[in-house]
C-alpha cells in the first residue's frame, strides 16, 4: 500500500514536473492565467453585445470551463508526453502498479485546474462585477472540485489516446474548443439542436456548470445534488474508460512493438 | 529582383509546410467554424439574427488573426527547434526580408478561415452572402490579410529574443480579438482601450470588410489598415535588426 501511495503521489508529482510543458512561470502565466482571463472577458462582452444571457451566465460558464486548460492539456501532456520524450518504454517496463501510475498523474492536474478556475472567478469578481452571495462560495467551490475532477478524468482518456495517436495535441485542442460549443458554457443547452445537447450531456462540465449557475443565483447545494451526482458519475465513467484504454493500448503497443514509434 | 524571388519562394515553401500541418488546419478552419457556431447561436438566442453575416465575418477574421499569430510565433520557434534559425540569420538578405514571405503565407492561410466561416454560415445557418460593395470587399480582403501578415512580422521579430514565443502567442489571441472588435462593438470596452484598438490593423480591417459587406464607408478604414500595415513593415525591419543583434550578442539565438 505504501508503494502504491508513493507511486501515486510522488510519481504523479514528478511526472507532472517533467512532462507538463507549461510549468515555467514564463509559460504558465500567459497560458494558464492570461488566456483564461481574456477568454472570460471575450465571451462576457460577446454575450452582452448579443443580448443573449445575463453577465453571470458567461462568468460562471467560462470560469468553470477554463479548468479544461489544465485538465485537457495538462493530462494529455502528463500521459502522452512519455512517448514524445522517449520515456514510455522504461515506465511500462517497471513493475509499478498501473492504476497508481495513471491516477497519480491526475492529482497535480486537478490542483492546477482548481487554481485556474479560482483565478478566473476572482477576475470575474474584480473586473466584471460578479457578486455571488458569500454563503454560496463554499457550495460553488465544492461544485468546481467535482467538475474539475470530471474534466481531469476526461483528460485521462484523451491522454491515453495519445499513447498511440500520432497527433494527440490536435485531439486535445479540438476537445477544448468543442467543449465551448457543446457544454453549455456560452449557449444554453435548450438553444442547441437536440443531438448537440445530447452530446453535451455526456461530456464533463455540462452538469457542473449548470449546478454552479444555480448556486451562484442563490440555490442551495442540496437543490443541485442531482446535477453534482451526474457530474461525479461522468467523472467515474471517463476515469474507468481512460484506464481501460491505457491498459489496452499498453498491451497492444507491446504486442505490435510500436511502444515509442510514431 | 532577388527580393521578389525570396518572397515568392519563401511564400510558396511556407504555404506548403502549413498545408501539411494539422495544427494550422485546426486554427484556420476548425477553430473559426466552432467560434462562428458559438457566435451564431449567441446572436440567434439574443434575437440578433440580422447580424449573422457580421458574426461570420468576425469569426473568420478571428481565424485570420489566430493563424497569423501562431504562425508568427511558431515560425521562429520551429526554426530554432529545427536548427535553421542561424542559417536565416547568417544569410546575406535582411532577416525581415527572409521572414516576410513566411508571415504573409501565415496570413494567407488565415484566409481559409474567412472562407470556412462564410461557407459554414451559409450552409448551416442560412446566412445571406449578399455583399453591398463586392468590389470593395475584394479590395479590402487582401489589404487586411497583408496588413495582418506584416503585423505578424513585428511579433515574429520580438520572438527572436523571447524564448517562450508560443506562450506569448497563447496570450495574445483573445486580447486582439477583443480590442479589434471582431465580433462585438468596441464601445462595450472601457474608453482607455480605444487608442489600443486604433493602433491595431485588424480593427480597421474588420471595419473595412464589414462596411464593404453590410454597407458603410469603406475607404477610410481601408486606407488606415493599409497605412498601419506599412508602418508594421517599417517597424519590423528595425525590430528584426535590433533583436537579431541583441540575440547574437547574448548568444541566445538558438536556445530553446
Amino acid at each position: 500500500m505504501r508503494g502504491w501511495l508513493s507511486v501515486f503521489l510522488v510519481g504523479g508529482s514528478i511526472a507532472y514536473r517533467g512532462l507538463f510543458n507549461w510549468i515555467r512561470p514564463a509559460m504558465y502565466i500567459p497560458t494558464m492565467l492570461g488566456s483564461p482571463l481574456f477568454q472570460l472577458i471575450f465571451f462576457t462582452k460577446l454575450g452582452q453585445y448579443a443580448h443573449a444571457e445575463t453577465r453571470d451566465f458567461y462568468i460562471v460558464g467560462n470560469s468553470v470551463q477554463v479548468c479544461a486548460m489544465s485538465s485537457v492539456y495538462g493530462m494529455t501532456m502528463a500521459i502522452a508526453n512519455e512517448r514524445w520524450f522517449g520515456t514510455l518504454g522504461p515506465l511500462l517496463a517497471s513493475p509499478a502498479n498501473r492504476a497508481a501510475v495513471f491516477l497519480g498523474r491526475g492529482v497535480p492536474v486537478l490542483a492546477n485546474g482548481l487554481l485556474v478556475s479560482a483565478f478566473t472567478f476572482a477576475a470575474g469578481v474584480a473586473l466584471l462585477g460578479f457578486r455571488p452571495g458569500l454563503g454560496s462560495v463554499p457550495a460553488l467551490a465544492a461544485i468546481v472540485v467535482v467538475t474539475v475532477t470530471s474534466c481531469t478524468c476526461f483528460g485521462m482518456l484523451l491522454g491515453s489516446i495519445g499513447l498511440r495517436a500520432k497527433d494527440f495535441f490536435f485531439a486535445a485542442n479540438l476537445a477544448y474548443f468543442l467543449m465551448l460549443l457543446f457544454c453549455g458554457v456560452n449557449i444554453p443547452l435548450a438553444v442547441l439542436p437536440g443531438w448537440m445537447s445530447a452530446i453535451g450531456r455526456c461530456l464533463p462540465l455540462t452538469h457542473g456548470i449548470a449546478a454552479a449557475r444555480e448556486v451562484a443565483a442563490g440555490a442551495s447545494l442540496g437543490h443541485v445534488a442531482g446535477l453534482i451526482g451526474t457530474e461525479a458519475g461522468i467523472a467515474i465513467a471517463y476515469a474507468a474508460a481512460g484506464f481501460l484504454l491505457f491498459r489496452i493500448l499498453e498491451r497492444e503497443s507491446r504486442r505490435s512493438a510500436v511502444l515509442d514509434a510514431y | 529582383m532577388s527580393a521578389l524571388r525570396i518572397i515568392r519562394t519563401g511564400f510558396l515553401t511556407n504555404l506548403k509546410m502549413l498545408g501539411t500541418s494539422s495544427f494550422f488546419l485546426l486554427t484556420s478552419i476548425v477553430q473559426p467554424v466552432i467560434f462562428a457556431t458559438v457566435a451564431f447561436y449567441m446572436f440567434r438566442s439574443g434575437g440578433r439574427s440580422g447580424t449573422l453575416l457580421y458574426a461570420a465575418l468576425g469569426a473568420g477574421m478571428m481565424g485570420v488573426w489566430s493563424t497569423t499569430l501562431f504562425g508568427s510565433g511558431g515560425m521562429i520557434q520551429w526554426q530554432r527547434w529545427q536548427g535553421t534559425l542561424e542559417l536565416g540569420v547568417g544569410a546575406p538578405p535582411s532577416m525581415a526580408l527572409i521572414y516576410l514571405p513566411f508571415s504573409l503565407a501565415n496570413a494567407f492561410t488565415g484566409m481559409y478561415a474567412l472562407a470556412a466561416t462564410l461557407i459554414w454560415g451559409r450552409l448551416v445557418f442560412g446566412v445571406p452572402l449578399h455583399l453591398v460593395h463586392p468590389w470593395l470587399f475584394a479590395l479590402a480582403l487582401p489589404a487586411t490579410v497583408i496588413s495582418l501578415g506584416l503585423m505578424g512580422l513585428v511579433l515574429a521579430s520580438t520572438f527572436v529574443l523571447y524564448r517562450y514565443a508560443n506562450a506569448l502567442s497563447n496570450l495574445l489571441e483573445y486580447p486582439v480579438w477583443i480590442a479589434s472588435g471582431l465580433v462585438f462593438s468596441t464601445s462595450l470596452l472601457p474608453v482607455w482601450t480605444r487608442p489600443i484598438s486604433y493602433l491595431l490593423p485588424p480593427y480597421w480591417g474588420i471595419l473595412a470588410l464589414r462596411h464593404a459587406a453590410l454597407g458603410g464607408e469603406v475607404w477610410r478604414p481601408l486606407a488606415l489598415v493599409t497605412l498601419l500595415g506599412l508602418a508594421s513593415a517599417a517597424v519590423s525591419v528595425v525590430a528584426f535588426r535590433w533583436f537579431e543583434h541583441a540575440a547574437r550578442a547574448r548568444a541566445t539565438l538558438s536556445l530553446t
